[in-house]
């Protein structure tokens, strides 16, 4: 650790998220109320006015994401955040972002649904919306924390992701991580990793705006800073211009997902706790990854060996990392709070090599270290 | 074509996709010659656009131009005017666009009176898709959605935008070109949200399921049905029926969302209490 006095605090999940984005350098926020996301707006809106950045309530959650999409392609670092009936709502201009490439975040604080269902108790049942919610073949990439350091440091991570790669970024929290206190450790500023999109270095009348470099991302203009071009939810080409073009369209789609899968090994954010010699593993994330840590040490104590796979990045997958998994484990179990959903990626990777089954919950209820552990000594006996 | 407007134009984005007859290029063309009256760099221009035929607007012109969602323009240019309140923001929209699914954005755009210009290009159909019956296809009218006639009551944008709040709203044809420019440059200029919807003719989705085949009919229709605003006062209820009134509805200066927004920031910035 060093010399410099670090700043402590107890902040609340959504409290965080706050925090993470400021640092990160988010300056505009547009946001709409939902349980259990509300904290986030609030605090946006106590916060960024006094850095000289944009707080606005909007009329709907739909308005919120263009707003959202607007301000980014005007040159600030924008966020928004809801919850399952929000994020249902802002789907068609998430694509939007995708096939435009516009960066920015979009926290989606998870209550149990469908509709309405559950609005103040926990649920991770949108990670399969989070990745394919809006329509069309598209880029998503989607992080989940699972304690509130870390919604601080995954928000500043999304943030950084949506600027690099051009992309929508999704942050899951859900009910309680969103409203758990917790100490938090703010980094200083100066440690901080920022990433901030590349911007064109062509003269002005060389610009191509869809033009992608090696990276498969294309530098971005802000709106106003010189270099005119459209920006058109249409297919289009690199000049930015509609396409019926089939190579042209062709391109763009598999670009739009390359740029995202071929830059995986530096967007798969994982953590192996004590797989190295388990027989069992389990994979989790978000809040249930806690529970699953406390079942490792439980299992252990018992003579039962046990590792945990955690997701932070839940997409792209990773489906490496779970397939050299199942040639070691005899046994994966994903615990979930939703039906099973993550639990069918990991069989997918894990190609029959182990066993793979899942352990749901979809009362409101958090999952707990002896459910799991109850779950494994069943399924090895 | 008239010089002083071609240097707004994408070239290599022609030929355009309307119709023959369609009003929207009279629409362009009286936008592109109130941006040149003033004089605004092209560089500082915004132009935002939904989803239907006047939504490709924004491909051909060389601003910094968007062709987003339907109905979403406004809450896209809300974002960007917000992010970069020194730009130029211009939203254009169709009749459905702007009134059916882009509805709410339109009367909280007016409520909050943030600096953009909505230019309403109302032909009274969804054209694009193929002839469906819009908010503001009139009572009586044919569409491939009311083969049998529409019964429902159409908007009257205007009103709508100074009840919920707009700086400058007006309502022109594109029979009446001069005016409908002298119109969109005074909208231009307005410190607030401005508002002209300007009726046009789709000849190909309205006027030949409403025996108007020709433009020329359909413009002679326009012309009989748009009255301007003090000759429409004086109208009986019965002689208002199926007439639209044009000209200037509203003219004020109020408070700007995006001014008042700098002040919520000096007042942040000094701690929040006093005003």
């Amino acid at each position: 650790m060093s010399e410099k006095k670090r700043l402590e605090k107890i902040l609340q999940g959504n409290e965080a998220c706050v925090e993470g984005a400021i640092l990160a350098g988010v300056r505009f926020f547009a946001g709409y109320p939902i349980t259990p996301a509300s904290e986030i707006a609030e605090g946006m809106a106590q916060r960024l006015p006094a850095l000289g950045g944009v707080f606005m309530q909007m009329e709907d959650e739909i308005a919120s994401m263009a707003a959202t999409i607007g301000a980014s392609l005007a040159g600030a670092k924008a966020m928004t955040a809801s919850s399952g009936p929000g994020i249902c709502l802002k789907q068609e201009n998430i694509g939007f972002a995708a096939i435009c490439e516009v960066p920015c975040v979009i926290v989606n604080s998870q209550r149990g649904g469908p509709s309405t269902g559950l609005p103040t108790k926990p649920a991770q049942a949108d990670v399969m919306q989070a990745r394919w919610g809006t329509h069309g073949d598209h880029p998503m990439i989607v992080l989940s924390p699972s304690d509130v350091t870390e919604v601080l440091n995954i928000t500043i991570k999304a943030i950084n992701f949506s600027e690099k790669y051009r992309t929508p970024v999704m942050l899951m929290l859900d009910e309680v991580i969103s409203h758990m206190r917790e100490k938090v450790i703010i980094p200083p500023k100066e440690e901080i990793e920022i990433i901030d999109r590349k911007k064109p270095t062509v003269v002005k009348e060389d610009f191509l705006p869809y033009k992608a470099d090696d990276d498969l991302v294309p530098p971005m203009a802000n709106f106003g800073s010189g270099y005119r071009y459209h920006v058109t939810g249409l297919v289009h080409n690199e000049k930015g211009y509609p396409t019926s073009n089939n190579k042209e369209i062709d391109y763009l789609i598999r670009r739009l997902t390359n740029k995202v899968e071929l830059n995986k090994k530096d967007i798969i954010l994982e953590e192996k706790y004590l797989l190295d010699d388990a027989r069992v593993a389990i994979v989790a994330y978000g809040s249930v990854a806690r529970a699953a840590e406390r079942t490792v040490k439980l299992a252990r104590e018992k003579g039962i060996k046990v590792g945990l796979l955690k997701l932070i990045t839940l997409w792209p997958f990773s489906d490496d990392t779970i397939s050299q998994l199942a040639s070691q484990v005899d046994l994966i179990v994903v615990p979930e709070m939703n039906l099973g959903q993550m639990v069918r990626e990991v069989q997918r990777a894990a190609e029959g090599k182990c066993r793979v089954i899942s352990y749901s919950r979809v009362d409101g209820e958090l999952i707990n270290p002896l459910e799991i552990l109850a779950k494994i000594e069943e399924e090895g006996k | 074509m008239n010089n002083e407007i071609v240097q707004y134009l994408r070239k290599e984005m022609f030929p355009n996709i309307w119709c023959p007859g369609c009003g929207i290029g009279i629409v362009l063309g009286a936008m592109l010659r109130a941006i040149h009256s003033i004089g605004w760099e092209k560089d500082e221009i915004v132009m935002v656009s939904g989803i239907g035929c006047s939504s490709r607007i924004t491909g051909y012109v060389d601003f910094n131009t968007m062709n987003t969602t339907h109905g979403r323009a406004l809450p896209y240019a809300t974002g960007i005017k917000m992010a970069n309140p020194s730009l130029k923001v211009i939203t254009v929209m169709g009749d459905g666009d702007c009134a059916a699914i882009g509805g709410n954005h339109f009367i909280h755009a007016a409520r909050r009176n943030i600096d953009i210009t909505a230019i309403i290009i109302n032909n009274m159909i969804y054209g694009m898709t193929g002839g469906q019956y819009s908010p503001l296809t009139p009572t009586g009218k044919i569409g491939t959605t009311a083969p049998y006639g529409n019964i429902d009551q159409c908007f009257d944008l205007t009103s709508l935008a100074v009840s919920a709040g707009a700086s400058y709203v007006a309502r022109s044809s594109v029979f009446d070109v001069i005016q409908a420019t002298r119109f969109i440059k005074k909208a231009f200029l307005k410190k607030g949200f401005s508002v002209v919807e300007i009726i046009s003719d789709c000849p190909i989705s309205f006027g030949r399921i409403n025996r108007m085949r020709t433009p020329a009919e359909m413009l002679e229709w326009i012309k009989s049905i748009t009255v301007p605003k003090n000759k429409w006062e004086k109208l009986t209820p019965e002689e208002k029926e199926g007439k639209l009134p044009t000209g200037e509805f509203l003219d004020i200066n109020i408070p700007e969302y995006s001014k008042n927004y700098q002040e919520v920031c000096i007042r942040a910035q000094q701690g929040g209490k006093d005003k």
